[in-house]
Order: structure tokens, then C-alpha cells, then sequence
């Protein structure tokens, strides 16, 4: 076991590694962050994406004890400060983007990514880019809409009332 | 338009925003106070007498509790099945022992032999590895024909063959049937495969047990659809646990689609060793486990005979099915090819002689069981297209052939030749509204464009029904079904007018905690806000079914409907006794009770506290409260049904498919959230166009599972899609649920894999491919090159 030491959403915490333990368990099990999703075992997914000093990354590809002293952005690390939903989770509910839930942080931290990365993709670029993130409920349909309405371009079809 | 936040509203989903925070809780979110791990270790061969299990190496392992095997199992009952079929010649099925560990034989891979118990799961992981297995192997049986074949290892000794049962449907119809098709003018046979798949929920499947000895109290938190289910069979029929001793919960859950009704091995397991370890022990499953342990769907092998008369009338249906029930039977796995499949043979159509015969059998592979639709998109495949088969051998028109067939929507309700009445439906309609806005009439204009660019357009049809809300209990018993299929809602009104609804609904991504909380709002004419729905634990929630079939509006939101109509009643005589009126003056709207023809009113809430603070009550002739329970026991199914169109682009170079646009014109009857019920559509087409282009569970013939991750099995993703243009403006309110609802959920998955085979086999007849007149799923582009390049 080795502590590992980093900044997750702004704050600076610690927590206890194996040298085999995965950062997505250890934003789970170690520091109790729960909304990086673990949905597969070969990094095909990406239920589990995070930011990794700005990068997003497949948290089930990275050691826990490789990023000492690094800076993760979660999903709980999206909202705004009032706690008001971001532009982004605000554009997946707006759009009807998600159902389970289960993909939606991955989701979520993708898009965050790309648009971070390409402010006004095409529909196809979009879904290029979210390629690596499956979900099984939505048919990707709405979670498309989502990112394009979220980077400020028509969205086209129905949009949720309050 | 519809209130905000009432029936018809497009209202936001407030269970996103914890989704969206990374809030939502999860079963594997869960961490009990002093939590074991539990680690599976499974057989990695499909066939195999366990000749013995050495655990010591591994109980002596650092952090290991304890190891258990089929000898810890002794006096504990098996996984019982929920669904008993009785064959043609009027005998049970045969139902073999699936006990909780292998006892004796392993039967496939993935089969569960031993569970190490440790204080952390690498520990566990650790401790398998040094489990000494001796499994001798013995021959494995896959392919179904196979395994009915004379002298065929048997999957279970004591039963006397491979064979599960063979069923006939409706065998009183049988000679009929031949008899007509002895008379037809023509028949077209379609023989087809539609293959295995792995449901593949983004959440694996979680379960913890508890157990508090000081009261003898289990709790288990499990993925399930159906968390009341579970108790009962797990409780009654597997454990021995009285329901007020066992509480089930089924929190956030991560996606179902059928494969998380079932009742698993792990959830009796974690139960079982919390009560002998007095710890709770928790289980989460990998995905590559999840590939080896949850149920499978379809899998089944169909000759389909379509009889037609010289004027193009279908005359007579036959069809054969073989059917995988894998290695045990999952808990309604017998149900699905049956009665979930024979029942629907007759399609849209008039069809008045069906036949349809089913053998279930046994096999080394993973149990089989409901999968989106369930023996409907299964019924669905085969009858759609062996009917545009037939329109090409006949020369004419497959959406004028179709139609010719309709039942009109004058002949509702209309009785089937397999035993169902449909209440209504308009597939005229349907189909008109699909051709509309699929722009069918420009269709060939396009299809000249793509031919220019070297590429082959064809355009699919597909017209499906759909039976959601399975029901009448009674009925279902007649046929087998050990369960009942009613379901339940709590209405408790507080005192300060909010309101708690308990359902035996289960959401785990339909949205209930908006569209159960919209109904009663509308009904009573309060702010949505002021409506929460409280589900899955069996602790808090009437003893209900759960959500599968697409029953949860039809069936769940009827009982709440039932149990709201109480509330309301209760509420006007309350009303009547403040207002000093007749309760037959007082009327409800926008959350106020008035006297008709005056002034004189009260709100919502002053009657919900007069409740609760009965001053000026008529205590001598009613309780105080106001708090109903109702149960909604359906008196038929509802019958959704549509129009699906595709159209795709072939590359003659590659044989590669792409889906150009994807048109769906729906009758769900009314519905209460649009925006949800199109989102349901998106799913369940994109889970019908993954069977038909991409997915595939493979097994090889030594019984191993070849396409067993991510990597092997082609999951949908988002550049694998097209969008999706759904409607769902055609509606024939269901006659017999108060909504006038019909449900959403399986429509996309039932329709779409004919639309989109249909399709391709379009592209290739008229990109001059003739002979190819059908492909199996999925559609890739090995197979489609193959058909077009065989001669
Ligand atoms: S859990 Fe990381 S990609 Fe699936
Ligand atoms: S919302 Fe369920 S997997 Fe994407």
C-alpha cells in the first residue's frame, strides 16, 4: 500500500493504493467518489472517464499510484459553484440524454472533453468522438442533440418543458 | 396543451440531476459497515464432472473467510423456475435441479463452482486462483438439432433427454392448418436464425446481503427489475426466509432490459452467507463475468410457412421453432418462445389458421431468458419477413400486401387464431403515417442518386404488435405462470397536501419519478413538485411485479390511478363535511374542492389537513388519514403496434451497411411524457439495429464463449446510428386501463430488426442480386458480401 495524494475537483486528498489498484477504484472505494462508473473490464466502455490534468482518460486504464500529485476532474467536480447543473448536464437533461444514468458521467466528462477540445463540432464529429463511451438506453440519438445543444448550435427535435 | 407537469407534458426528468452529479446511488455505491467480498470462481469448461474441489491452499490465504461449495448448499433449495409449460401431449416440461453452486457436473462456462469470502476483493481473487478444481471433461453440447439427437451427451443425467418440451400451438388447429396448406395457391418458406445476444445493461449486476442477528432480519440490494420478486422466490422457494424477515432493495439500477428480472445464484448467495457469516458480504460482477452469468436472449432457430390463396389472402401460418434454454432454466425463460411468441404469430394480419410448434432445449451454454421483447420481436421477425419474401415471390407491392391483410380498423376488437383479442389498433394508419414521413414516394428518386455513386439503396418495411402488460392474473396461471401480474401503488397524502407514492414499479431509466409523479398530479390538479414516487424497496412499497414487458404505465400507473381515485373520493367526502354540502355537489379541479354552482370552496390542503387534524371531522362515520393502497390486476393485454421504415445504402465493394435515415410511426394509445416515450423508441431501435447489423454471442463447438467482452461482442456506439425520426401521433387509446395506455419500452426492439433486414434485402434485389433472398443477423458485411457474391 502506498498513499497517493491529489487534487480532485479543487481539493487536495489522499488515499491508501496497491500497486494494481485502478484510479477508477480508487475515486470509488478509496476517496467514496462514486459517480465514476466501472462498466466493463477492457477499457471499452468509458463509464469511467475523468479528467486527468485536463485530459480526459479512461480512469480503468490508469494505476492509482501513477497519479500522485495530479489534478482529476469527476463528475461530481461539474456542477457550477451555486450547484446549479453545468451547461453540459444541463444540456443531457434539457435533451433527455440519458435514462439509467450509468453512462452519463463518462458521457458527460467526454463531451466536456470535446467541446473543451473542438467548441462547435459536426453531428458526426460528435459522434466520433464519443465512440469509446457506450449506452445502452438512449440510442445515442439524444445524447447527440445534447452536445450539440450544449455547444450553443441547434439541437433540432423536442426539447423538455420545465 | 397539456399543464405543465400534467399528462402530455414533455416535463424534464427530475431523477437526472442526481444522475448528472455523479449522485445517483447505485447497488455497488453501497458499503455496509464491516462488508467481505465475495469472488465467483467459475468452471471454464461447458461440460465437466466435478470430481473435486480442494479449498484448503486458499481458506489458509491472508484476508480469506471462508470458501463455500455445493456441500454448504445441502437442505437449500435450488433456482426455482417461475414458469411451467405443459407439452403437446399434455405432460410438464421437464425441469431440472439449477442448484446455487455445481453440485456434481458443471454445465457451461461460467457455471459457478465455489465462492471464496474474503476482507477484500483481490484477496478473494487471490484465494480462487489456489482453488484446486479436478473437472473431468465431458462433451459439450451447442448446437440445438444436435443436442436432440440420438445418443447426444445430455446436459442433465437425470432427465431423459436434452429436450425441455415440445409445444404446440394451438394443436386443436393443427389439421386445419395443413389443410390449408394443401390448398394454397402459393407458400413462401423463410428458414432463419435469430441469434443469440447479451443484454448488455451498462451496470453489471451488484448484490449485497445483510444480516442483523439480533432480530433475524436480511436485507438484500440487489440490480433488480423486480426487488418484490425477488423476495418471494428467493425467500420462499430457494432460502426459507419469511417475507416480513427479508427485505429486498433495488436502489438506482443501471439499465435492465429483461435480463434483470431474473432471480440469480449471487442474490441467494450474498443472502445465504451474511446470515452464516453475520457480516454483510458483497458481490459486484465484472463485465466478462456478466457475459458468462446473466441470462442470454433469443437464440432461436425458425422455419416460417406463409399459406396465401390465389387473391393474395394469407390462408395459414405454420412455424417451427427450436428454442435455446441453455443450461438450467432462468426463472421465465420457459414463458418467452411460448406464450410470449406463439401468441403474437398472428402479426397485424387476418391470418385465421396459425400452427406454431416449439422445442426448448437444453444446451452447455449460458440459461436464456426475456430480452427487449421477449418472444415478440422474435414472432415479430419471422412473420414480417417471410411476408416480404412472400411479395417478391408473388411480384406485388410488400406495403400493399401487407395492408391487403390489415385487420381493418373496423374488426376491433378482433380475436386471433392464437388465442389473444386485440382492442384496438389502426395499422393503416401507422403505415400511412410512416410512408409520410419517410417520404416513401421519393424513395426511388433516391435510390437512382445512390446508383449513380456505385451504391445499392433499399428500403425496409416492417408493421408490428406488440402484448405489453402481460395479464390477467388468472389467465397467466392457466398457462403456467407461477406469479401473479397485477400491480400495486400507495397514495399517502401528508398532512400538509404533498404526496408519497409507493409502486411496486420499479424505474431503473424509464423516468417514473417524473411520469408516475405527472398522473397524479394532473388527477388532482396540485403542482407536480409536490408528487414524489418512491420505488424499489420492499420495505416501503405494496408487494408488486416490477417493470418488464413494457407493463409499468399500463399496469403500475393503472394502479395508481386506482389507488389516487380512492384518495380522491375520501378527499370530496371530507370536502362535503367542510363545506357543509352533499358530496355528490362537490367537484375537483385544479386542486380545489368546490360546490357546484357556488363560490364555496377549499383547497387541497385545507382537506388534507382537516384529515390529519380531524377537528372538524365526521369522525363517527370516517377514519382520519387519507392514505390508499390499490392493486390493478389487468383484464387483457395492451396491444401497441407500428409502422417502422429503414432505409440503407449497401457498398456492393465491401458489403457494408449503412443506415441512411430510420422512421418509426407508433400507437402507444395516450402518453403522458413524449419526450420519455420517444426516448424509449430511440432505445429499443437502436438495441433492434444492433441485433440486426452488429451483435452476436458466439459460442464455439467446444462450448466456449468466443465473443465473451467489449471487444469481441459489437456493442452499438454512437457512429454505428443514424438519428432516429419517431411519431407516435396515430392513437387508439387501449379500452381497458384507465389511461388509455399502452406501453413503449420493447416497440423499438420488436420492430426494427425486419425494417432493417428487410432493407438490405431490398438494396441487394434491386442492385440486381436476386437470388439473395434473406440474411441472418447480424447483417455484417462478411455475411452480406458473402450472400451477394454467392452464386
Ligand atoms: S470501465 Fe473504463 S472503459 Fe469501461
Ligand atoms: S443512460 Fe443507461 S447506459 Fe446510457
Amino acid at each position: 500500500m502506498t498513499k497517493v495524494t491529489l487534487t480532485v475537483n479543487g481539493r487536495s486528498m489522499s488515499g491508501q493504493a496497491e500497486g494494481r489498484t485502478l484510479l477508477s477504484s480508487f475515486l470509488r472505494e478509496e476517496l467514496g467518489l462514486t459517480g465514476t462508473h466501472v462498466g466493463c473490464d477492457t477499457s471499452q466502455c468509458g463509464a469511467c472517464v475523468v479528467h486527468m490534468d485536463g485530459q480526459a482518460v479512461k480512469s480503468c486504464t490508469v494505476l492509482a499510484q501513477d497519479v500522485d500529485g495530479a489534478s482529476v476532474t469527476t463528475i461530481e467536480g461539474m456542477a457550477n459553484a451555486d450547484g446549479s447543473l453545468g451547461t453540459i448536464q444541463q444540456a443531457f437533461q434539457d435533451h433527455h440524454g440519458l435514462q439509467c444514468g450509468f453512462c452519463t458521467p463518462g458521457m458527460v466528462m467526454a463531451s466536456a472533453a470535446l467541446l473543451a477540445e473542438n467548441p462547435k463540432p459536426t453531428e458526426a464529429e460528435v459522434r466520433h468522438y464519443l465512440e469509446g463511451n457506450i449506452c445502452r438506453c438512449t440510442g445515442y440519438h439524444n445524447i447527440v442533440k445534447a452536445v450539440m445543444a450544449a455547444s450553443g448550435q441547434d439541437a433540432g427535435g423536442a426539447v423538455a418543458a420545465e | 396543451m397539456p399543464k405543465d407537469g400534467g399528462i402530455g407534458a414533455s416535463t424534464k426528468r427530475r431523477e437526472d440531476v442526481r444522475f448528472l452529479t455523479g449522485n445517483g446511488r447505485y447497488t455497488d455505491d453501497i458499503n455496509l459497515r464491516g462488508q467481505a467480498h465475495a469472488y465467483f470462481l467459475r468452471s471454464q469448461v461447458a461440460h465437466g464432472k466435478i470430481n473435486g474441489i480442494d479449498t484448503a491452499a486458499a481458506e489458509a490465504m491472508d484476508g480469506v473467510i471462508r470458501v463455500f461449495t455445493a456441500k454448504d448448499f445441502e437442505g437449500v433449495g435450488g433456482m426455482p423456475c417461475g414458469w411451467q409449460i405443459t407439452d403437446k401431449h399434455g405432460q410438464p416440461m421437464q425441469e431440472p435441479k439449477h442448484p446455487i453452486l455445481a453440485e456434481g457436473k458443471v454445465r457451461h462456462v461460467g457455471d459457478p463452482v465455489a465462492v471464496v469470502i474474503a476482507e477484500t476483493l483481490e484477496q478473494a481473487r487471490d484465494a480462487a486462483e489456489a482453488i484446486e478444481l479436478d473437472i473431468e471433461d465431458l462433451p459439450a453440447v451447442v448446437d440445438m438439432k444436435a443436442a436432440l439427437a440420438e445418443g447426444a451427451p445430455k446436459v442433465h443425467d437425470d432427465l431423459t433427454s436434452n429436450l425441455c418440451y415440445d409445444w404446440g400451438f394451438v394443436e386443436e388447429n393443427k389439421a386445419a392448418v395443413e389443410d390449408a396448406f394443401a390448398k394454397a395457391a402459393h407458400v413462401t418458406t423463410l428458414e432463419l436464425v435469430n441469434q443469440r445476444l447479451v443484454a448488455n445493461p451498462m451496470e453489471p449486476r451488484v448484490a449485497v446481503g445483510d444480516y442483523d442477528p439480533w432480530n433475524d432480519n436480511s436485507t438484500l440490494y440487489t440490480t433488480s427489475q423486480n426487488p418484490h420478486v425477488i423476495r418471494l422466490l428467493m425467500g420462499a422457494f430457494v432460502l426459507g426466509i419469511p417475507e416480513h424477515k427479508l427485505r429486498v432493495v433495488a436502489p438506482d439500477v443501471g439499465g435492465g432490459f429483461g435480463t434483470k428480472i431474473f432471480h440469480y445464484a449471487e442474490e441467494a448467495f450474498c443472502t445465504f452467507a451474511a446470515r452464516q457469516l453475520k457480516r454483510p458480504v458483497k458481490w459486484t460482477s465484472s463485465r466478462s463475468e456478466a457475459f458468462i452469468s446473466d441470462a442470454h436472449g433469443r437464440d432461436h432457430v425458425t422455419k416460417i410457412q406463409l399459406a396465401l390463396d390465389d387473391a393474395n389472402n394469407f390462408t395459414a401460418i405454420r412455424t417451427e421453432t427450436y428454442a435455446n434454454m441453455g443450461a438450467y432454466l432462468s426463472t421465465f425463460a420457459p414463458s418467452v418462445p411460448t406464450w410470449l411468441h406463439g401468441t403474437l404469430m398472428a402479426g397485424n394480419y387476418r391470418t385465421p389458421l396459425i400452427y406454431v410448434n416449439v422445442k426448448a432445449v437444453f444446451t452447455n451454454t449460458v440459461p436464456v431468458d426475456a430480452y427487449r421483447g421477449a418472444g415478440r420481436p422474435e414472432a415479430t421477425f419471422q412473420l414480417e419477413r417471410v411476408i416480404d419474401k412472400a411479395a417478391r415471390e408473388l411480384g406485388v407491392d410488400p406495403v400493399e400486401l401487407r395492408r391487403q391483410n390489415f385487420i381493418k380498423a373496423d374488426q376491433f376488437p378482433y380475436a386471433t387464431p392464437v388465442a389473444v383479442e386485440y382492442d384496438t389498433g389502426n395499422y393503416d394508419a401507422t403505415m400511412d403515417k410512416m410512408l409520410e414521413i419517410s417520404d416513401y414516394a421519393g424513395f426511388a428518386a433516391r435510390a437512382e442518386e445512390s446508383k449513380k455513386r456505385g451504391k445499392l439503396r433499399g428500403f425496409g418495411i416492417a408493421h408490428y404488435i406488440e402484448a405489453c402488460g402481460i395479464a390477467p392474473s388468472n389467465l397467466v396461471g392457466q398457462l403456467g405462470a407461477r406469479a401473479g401480474l397485477y400491480e400495486s401503488a400507495t397514495v399517502r397524502v401528508n398532512a400538509t397536501g404533498s404526496i408519497s407514492i409507493y409502486t411496486g414499479s420499479h424505474s431503473h431509466g424509464q423516468g417514473h419519478e417524473t411520469t408516475f409523479a405527472q398522473v397524479v398530479a394532473e388527477m388532482i390538479g396540485i403542482d407536480a413538485g409536490q408528487v414524489e414516487i418512491n420505488h424499489g424497496d420492499t420495505a416501503n412499497t405494496p408487494m408488486g411485479m416490477g417493470t418488464y414487458g413494457s407493463r409499468s404505465l399500463a399496469v403500475g400507473g393503472s394502479a395508481l390511478v386506482k389507488a389516487t381515485n380512492k384518495v380522491i373520493n375520501k378527499a370530496k367526502k371530507i370536502a362535503a363535511h367542510l363545506l357543509e354540502a352533499s358530496e355528490a355537489d362537490i367537484e375537483l379541479a385544479d386542486g380545489k374542492f368546490t360546490v357546484a354552482g357556488t363560490d364555496k370552496s377549499v383547497d387541497w390542503a385545507g382537506v388534507t389537513l382537516a384529515a390529519y387534524v380531524p377537528h372538524n371531522y365526521p369522525l363517527e362515520s370516517m377514519e382520519p388519514g387519507l392514505e390508499e393502497t390499490a392493486f390493478y390486476d389487468p383484464s387483457n393485454f395492451t396491444y401497441p403496434s407500428g409502422a417502422y421504415g429503414c432505409e440503407v445504402e449497401v457498398d456492393p465493394e465491401t458489403g457494408e451497411v449503412e443506415i441512411l435515415a430510420f422512421t418509426a410511426a407508433d400507437d402507444f394509445g395516450n402518453v403522458v411524457n413524449p419526450m420519455i416515450v420517444e426516448g424509449q423508441v430511440h432505445g429499443g431501435i437502436a438495441q433492434g439495429i444492433g441485433q440486426a447489423l452488429l451483435e452476436r454471442c458466439v459460442y464455439d463447438e467446444d462450448g466456449q464463449l468466443v465473443s465473451g467482452s467489449y471487444m469481441d461482442y459489437a456493442m452499438p456506439r454512437a457512429d454505428d446510428l443514424p438519428n432516429y425520426t419517431v411519431d407516435h401521433s396515430c392513437v387508439t387509446p387501449c379500452t381497458h386501463n384507465p389511461l388509455g395506455v399502452k406501453g413503449c419500452g420493447e416497440a423499438g426492439a420488436i420492430g426494427s430488426p425486419p425494417a432493417v433486414i428487410n432493407a438490405v434485402i431490398d438494396a441487394l434485389q434491386r442492385g440486381g442480386h436476386s437470388h439473395v433472398t434473406h440474411i441472418d443477423m447480424p447483417a455484417s458485411p462478411s455475411r452480406v458480401w458473402a450472400a451477394m457474391n454467392a452464386q
